[in-house]
């Protein structure tokens, strides 16, 4: 995998260590910015440019849990959001139902206690993920990247429920 | 003994170049530190103001600031506010700026000086070619590379614009470096080992505020946000137009249309404004055609004349550090950039929006270039310990079905960054599909800015969705966007043209580099004859010195015969305007010579061996 092999982290592992990560960015981008080539030949100018860029792309890309999960979900050709469905969660009805109408009426109180539901849910969330990602390192078998994934859909569905909350939260005060 | 090197020197100098919207500098590396290089007239700064003069020469700095109330209609600035942009996005620029603009401004501004018509490149252009030829005098030798500073907040086609008056100037842009982070490198805050830095950046035209964090001397930017139609300029203006109407009222006369007069009182009024820095009251005086208006002004109503503009720079800020991840409190140091960053109410704003004392140990307007002369060094190779780290200030996105953005490249991701996309036919047989690529935060595309469109080329026919096309969009070091596209099926690189929607074709470019590549030439050949006419005076006047000593009659009859045929030859070639001709008389004449040297020299040894007088 590209983005793995860029910062020098062979065999690619879903759990990464933040201060690792920053700092093998650091010295690949002290051994391959542009800068480092300004007097250098047109060609090894270009290589710097595509190195760094990739190098940029897999920092950006694995220092946040969720889009690296989602780079090796479609690098094993599994699209993170090709499964997503409209279908709410069934656990969850209840409480999007509370949130619409939060919504709808402007309902300050209510869209409070939305945020607060939404909130744990996704902090639970990110605790199942920990331990997915956990099991897939120590057996990286497609086997175990479909629960990451139905995790990663679960996932997203709750942000944005989180994102909604806040909005009918602010919208309420507004009023 | 008239030996000179003639020879490259091996290390090309790098300057750096704050092009500013109201001042411009230029600056080096020296042994130890950044400097700036002073105009021939001394000042630091060379004013961003170009007067086209009807005899097709150009007034470039303070001579042009003169020019402002003399030739109004010849002299144009603030041009760094028009770069990369067409008529319909400088709306609010033309109540400000009286110029006239020509035909065919919809994607580049025309300007019209007089008979004559420039684009902002072209204006930029003139004055780069100016600091270009302050450093070429200072130091001693030609100027051809430099990096160049740009306010964060610019997009691509600012961007570009920018890069093209470098080469319109005969500058080599090796890089294209953001303000406040140029700032951050002058201030040489990778001293603390770690840290997370604040640059608030308020100049002439432009606001920027980046957040850094620094380690081991890497000056990694996390997020960058600003306005790029904000400062110094707008408190003119504000006070400019308070001081129209008072005047008005008292005279019973508007002014705001006399070009002369308004330009007199820009300068009444911007003198005001800078005793206000220091000084708790100050009187705006103008005098004009034998009347005088004088209003005492105090900080308490400048303070709400200018509020409004402090807070709109509040907003970015917190956007900022929004963006970075980062509170108020995780800031460890504040940095203060631009001439209007001394304004004291809009210090106090910024000491408590980050909760620290800002720094302002160096002179604000010369921060970013001396910042840019060590990003020049980093360039050449001779500081290997820092890195600069930016990030693209704007998302990069496409155009979908309905209008819609789909974006691509995040804003605040660090540079260079890709993307790629895959691209398909939708009707049977097409052979190109067009790319609409904007900049921009916006969901529609109507409200993002078009960067350019995309022509994806030699598709071979085939039924709808069956070609796939993978374009990849590639952000370089200095944020400018190249795209490239390849068939996936055979892996064939294909042909994209592109159509910039603002900015200059490369051809144009090209027309105007031409151009003042003839000029800049004449005027260094012209330098290089003058410093050795110079080089010959010297050497004839030791020539004629020699012949006056006895060693001159010592030396066989042919001998002496040779030097005065040389010393002719020379004074021949000396009015000529081929300093080459010069130079080889000047050898020649030293070739014949260097016998008669050799006596002098022998002659004055042995006096001094023996202690006396022969």
């Amino acid at each position: 995998m590209r983005y793995y092999e860029a910062l020098g982290l062979e065999p690619p592992r879903l759990k990464l260590d933040a201060a690792d990560l920053q700092k093998r960015f650091y010295a690949r981008s002290r051994e391959w910015h542009p800068d480092r080539f300004s007097t250098r030949p047109p060609a090894e100018q270009q290589t710097a440019l595509e190195m760094t860029a990739l190098i940029n792309d897999a920092f950006r890309t694995l220092r946040d849990p969720v889009g690296r999960a989602e780079y090796v979900l479609s690098e094993h050709g599994l699209e993170a959001s090709a499964q997503r469905g409209k279908d709410v969660p069934a656990d969850l009805l209840e409480e999007v139902l509370e949130l619409n109408m939060a919504l709808e009426e402007a309902d300050g109180e209510q869209a409070a206690r939305s945020l607060a539901q939404f909130e744990a849910a996704l902090a639970a969330l990110d605790g199942q993920l920990a331990g997915l990602f956990a099991a897939w390192d120590a057996a990286p078998s497609p086997d175990n990247l479909q629960p990451v994934r139905a995790a990663l859909n679960r996932r997203k569905y709750i942000a944005n429920l989180v994102r909604d909350a806040r909005k009918a939260l602010e919208t309420a005060r507004e009023s | 003994m008239f030996a000179i090197d003639f020879g490259k020197p091996k290390n090309e100098v790098v300057v750096g170049i704050d092009l500013g919207t109201t001042n411009s500098l230029v600056a080096a590396m020296g042994p130890s530190a950044p400097y700036i290089i002073p105009g021939p007239d001394g000042d630091p700064l060379v004013p961003s103001v170009v007067t086209a003069l009807p005899n097709g020469d150009f007034l470039v700095g303070n001579p042009a600031r003169r020019a402002l109330v003399t030739h109004p209609k010849l002299t144009v600035y603030s041009a760094k506010r028009l770069m990369g942009r067409g008529a319909a996005d400088i709306a609010e620029e033309r109540k400000l700026l009286p110029f006239k603009l020509g035909e065919g401004s919809e994607s580049v501004i025309q300007i019209e000086l007089g008979t004559r018509t420039f684009t902002p490149p072209v204006i930029s252009g003139i004055i780069l070619r100016r600091l270009k030829q302050n450093a070429e005098e200072h130091l001693g030798e030609p100027v051809t590379k430099a990096v160049i500073t740009v306010p964060a907040y610019f997009n691509d086609a600012q961007r570009q614009a920018t890069k093209d008056a470098g080469r319109i100037a005969g500058l080599e842009v090796l890089r294209l470096v953001n303000e406040p982070t140029a700032a951050a490198l002058a201030y040489g805050l990778d001293k603390r080992k770690e840290g997370i830095v604040a640059v608030y950046d308020l100049g002439g035209g432009t606001f920027d505020i980046s957040i850094l964090r620094l380690q081991d001397g890497i000056f990694e930017v996390l997020a960058t946000g600003g306005d790029t139609r904000l400062g110094g300029d707008d408190i003119d203006n504000l006070m400019l137009r308070v001081a129209l109407e008072d005047i008005a009222s008292e005279w019973g006369e508007d002014l705001s249309r006399n070009q002369e007069a308004v330009q007199l009182l820009r300068r009444a009024v911007i003198e005001a404004k800078h005793a206000l820095s220091v000084l708790p009251r100050t009187n705006i005086v103008f005098e004009y055609k034998e009347r005088r208006y004088a209003r005492e002004l105090t900080r308490d109503v400048f303070n709400r004349l200018v509020m409004p503009i402090v807070e709109r720079t509040l907003a970015p800020c917190r956007q900022a550090m929004a963006d970075a991840g980062v509170t108020p409190e995780q800031i460890d140091e504040v940095v203060l950039v631009g001439g209007s960053t001394r304004v004291p109410l809009l210090r106090e704003a910024v000491e408590r929006l980050f909760r620290a004392k800002p720094h302002c140990e160096l002179n604000p307007d010369q921060v970013v270039a001396l910042g840019a002369a060590v990003q020049a060094s980093i360039l050449s190779g001779q500081q290997t310990d820092k890195l600069l780290l930016d990030v693209t200030p704007l998302s990069l996105g496409i155009e979908t079905m309905g209008g819609l953005v789909s974006r691509i490249i995040q804003r605040n991701s660090t540079i260079p960054a890709s993307a790629t996309e895959s691209f398909t036919t939708a009707v049977e047989g097409q052979t190109n599909v067009l790319i609409h690529v904007v900049q921009g935060e916006r969901e529609m595309v109507k409200d993002c800015r078009s960067l350019a469109r995309f022509d994806l080329k030699g598709i071979d026919p085939m039924p709808a969705g069956f070609p796939r096309s993978e374009v990849r969009f590639l952000i370089d070091a200095n944020g400018i966007l190249q795209v490239s596209a390849r068939e996936q099926r055979t892996g064939k690189e294909q042909s994209v043209e592109v159509k910039p929607s603002y900015g200059l074709s490369d051809d144009q470019v090209e027309a105007m580099i031409l151009e003042s590549i003839e000029r800049a030439e004449d005027d260094f050949a012209e330098r290089q004859v003058r410093e050795m006419r110079v080089e010959a005076d010297n050497v004839m006047q030791a020539v004629e010195k020699a012949k006056q000593s006895d060693a001159w009659f010592e030396r066989p009859e042919d001998e002496r015969e040779r030097v005065n045929r040389a010393l002719n030859e020379l004074l021949v070639v000396y009015h000529g305007d081929d300093h080459n001709l010069i130079r080889v008389k000047i050898e020649a004449l030293d070739e014949a010579t260097r016998p008669l040297a050799e006596t002098i020299m022998n002659t004055a040894v042995n006096h001094a061996l023996k202690g006396t007088k022969i």
